[in-house]
Order: C-alpha cells, then sequence, then structure tokens
C-alpha cells in the first residue's frame, strides 16, 4: 500500500521556534503542497490560492511563539490557512456570511445512482499524470464545503474532531459531509474504475 | 434473525462501518449482515473502500515553482528583518 513516508514534525518545530530558519523553511517544504491543495478547495481560484499560501506561512512565521505544541503544528496551520481562505471568498464576493458551516446538507439524499463493479486495482490503468488529473478534477468538482472536508479527513488523516475545530464546524457535520463527499467521489470516479464489459446498473 | 436494515440505513451508516472501532459491535453486525446480502451495498462499500484508497496514495501536486519561489523569497525578507544581530536566539525587540 502507498503511504507516505511518516514524517515527524516535532524536532523541526523546536529548533524552528528555537528561532532556526532552516528549520521553517523545511517545514514549509513539507507542507507547502497540502495547504496549496486546500487553499485550492476553497477559493476555487488560482490567485487566491497563492496568496492565501503565503499568507499563511507568513502568519505562522510570525506567530510561531505562540504555537503551545499541545496540537500538531500541522493542524494549526491548516487552521491558519482556512482563515485565510475564507477571508479571501468574502472579499471576492463581498459577502460576509460566507463561512464552512453553512447547512446545505439535505440529508436524506444517499447520492448513489450508479453501481458498477471497479477493478481490483483500478488507478493501474493510468499513468501517474492520468490518475492525478482524474483525482484533481473529481475533488474539484466537489462544493468546498465537501471537499475540504474529505481533504482534511481522508487524505490529509486529521481526526472527526480536530477537522471539526479547524473548519469551525460540528462533529455531526464534519461526519455527514464526510459521507456524503466519499459518496460523490465513488460515484464520480466510478466511469473511469469500473471493469471493462460490465453493466452499470440503477441503484434502487 | 431478520435484517430490518434498508439500503438506505446502511448507507446512512457507511462511514461507521468504513471505520472500524467506531461502531458498537452489535450494530456492527447488523450491518456485516446486510452487506453480506446485498450486492448493491457490497458494490458501494467496495468502491468506496477504493476510492479511499486511490486518493491515500496520491501525494498533492507540486506546487507551481513560480509560486513557490515567491513564497520563499517573501519569507526570506521576512526572516532577514526579524533577525537585525544576525543570531537568533534573542527576545529582544526594538521599541
Ligand atoms: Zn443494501
Amino acid at each position: 500500500m502507498p503511504e507516505p513516508p511518516s514524517f515527524d514534525e516535532a524536532p523541526l518545530v523546536l529548533r524552528a521556534k528555537a528561532g532556526d530558519d532552516t528549520a521553517f523553511a523545511d517545514l514549509v517544504k513539507h507542507y507547502e503542497r497540502r495547504i496549496f491543495r486546500l487553499a485550492k478547495n476553497i477559493t476555487q481560484n488560482d490567485e487566491d490560492a497563492e496568496d492565501v499560501l503565503q499568507e499563511s506561512f507568513m502568519k505562522s512565521y510570525e506567530n510561531l511563539d505562540r504555537f503551545q505544541g499541545n496540537s500538531k503544528f500541522y493542524t494549526w496551520l491548516v487552521r491558519i490557512a482556512v482563515n485565510e481562505a475564507l477571508m479571501k471568498l468574502r472579499k471576492r464576493k463581498s459577502d460576509k456570511s460566507v463561512s464552512l458551516d453553512e447547512q446545505l446538507d439535505t440529508g436524506e439524499d444517499t447520492l448513489v445512482r450508479e453501481i458498477a463493479v471497479w477493478d481490483d486495482d483500478p488507478e493501474q490503468k493510468y499513468s501517474q499524470e492520468e490518475l492525478r488529473s482524474i483525482l484533481d478534477n473529481a475533488v474539484s468538482s466537489l462544493e468546498p464545503i465537501y471537499s475540504t472536508v474529505f481533504q482534511l479527513r481522508d487524505v490529509d488523516e486529521l481526526s472527526t474532531e480536530e477537522t471539526a475545530e479547524v473548519l469551525g464546524i460540528s462533529v455531526p457535520a464534519v461526519k455527514s459531509r464526510l459521507l456524503r463527499a466519499r459518496l460523490q467521489l465513488r460515484e464520480k470516479l466510478t466511469r473511469f474504475f469500473q471493469r471493462k464489459g460490465d453493466d452499470v446498473f440503477a441503484y434502487l | 434473525m431478520t435484517s430490518l436494515l434498508t439500503c438506505k440505513d446502511f448507507l446512512r451508516e457507511l462511514n461507521e462501518f468504513l471505520d472500524p472501532g467506531s461502531t458498537d459491535p452489535a450494530a456492527r453486525q447488523e450491518l456485516e449482515k446486510h452487506v453480506n446480502e446485498c450486492p448493491n451495498c457490497w458494490v458501494v462499500v467496495d468502491t468506496t473502500k477504493k476510492t479511499l484508497k486511490v486518493f491515500k496514495g496520491m501525494q498533492a501536486s507540486e506546487v507551481p515553482s513560480r509560486i513557490k519561489d515567491r513564497l520563499m523569497a517573501a519569507l526570506e525578507r521576512k526572516m532577514a528583518s526579524r533577525k537585525p544581530g544576525g543570531c537568533g536566539g534573542g527576545d529582544t525587540h526594538a521599541s
């Protein structure tokens, strides 16, 4: 299973807090991709995402002495990035009410429309590059409230509670959005990953 | 015992089913029973597991180098402005 190699941020965080800028730069290099992806998910705009990326690392650098180390540095960084991204959205939409807290969930719609068996290792039909664009497109076609929860919970592997905390939403909201995100992605990926020759059945 | 779980009930509990440890054993048994008897829900479980697996195996895309360079340049300016004396560790602030 292609697990990402485990990375222990703690020694770097300690050194960075003690004033070692090289250590901070290493943290930036390690997390910039994930923060940029998160920023793109929320703002759905490359230009805003670039600003969010920069602001997030600048603020985390400025406030590093306030970081207590009760949570992971990454979780703290995500919280900063989410706030920055929401500020961008508010500015762009000139709408004060933008948050990730909107209750858009209809609850009853379980979003399963198609049933088709997939190949055993469906990703092997595609090159890395093709696969990346399939997955990126699937995620970016979700509403930000779903793609963000999905990224934090299932890709970055934050806990349900951490996800709720960084997004400023309730634990039940995280759970229901995660379910909808997973089912929507499953649905979107079906046409790429279904076993050849099998029919697609409508779900009852 | 007949299972009273409908497909809709099952889907509502799909997360609990996929994240072991979050359901009590009796409820879990009900879910297992449904998925073993219902081909449609079996496919949903299987394909959702595969969905999670492909995403977990995929690293985030590289940040475009223009954006990385801009970020690093901004940070270096900030770092330089914070270290008037050169060596770090001091807590003294001007003004
Ligand atoms: Zn069923």
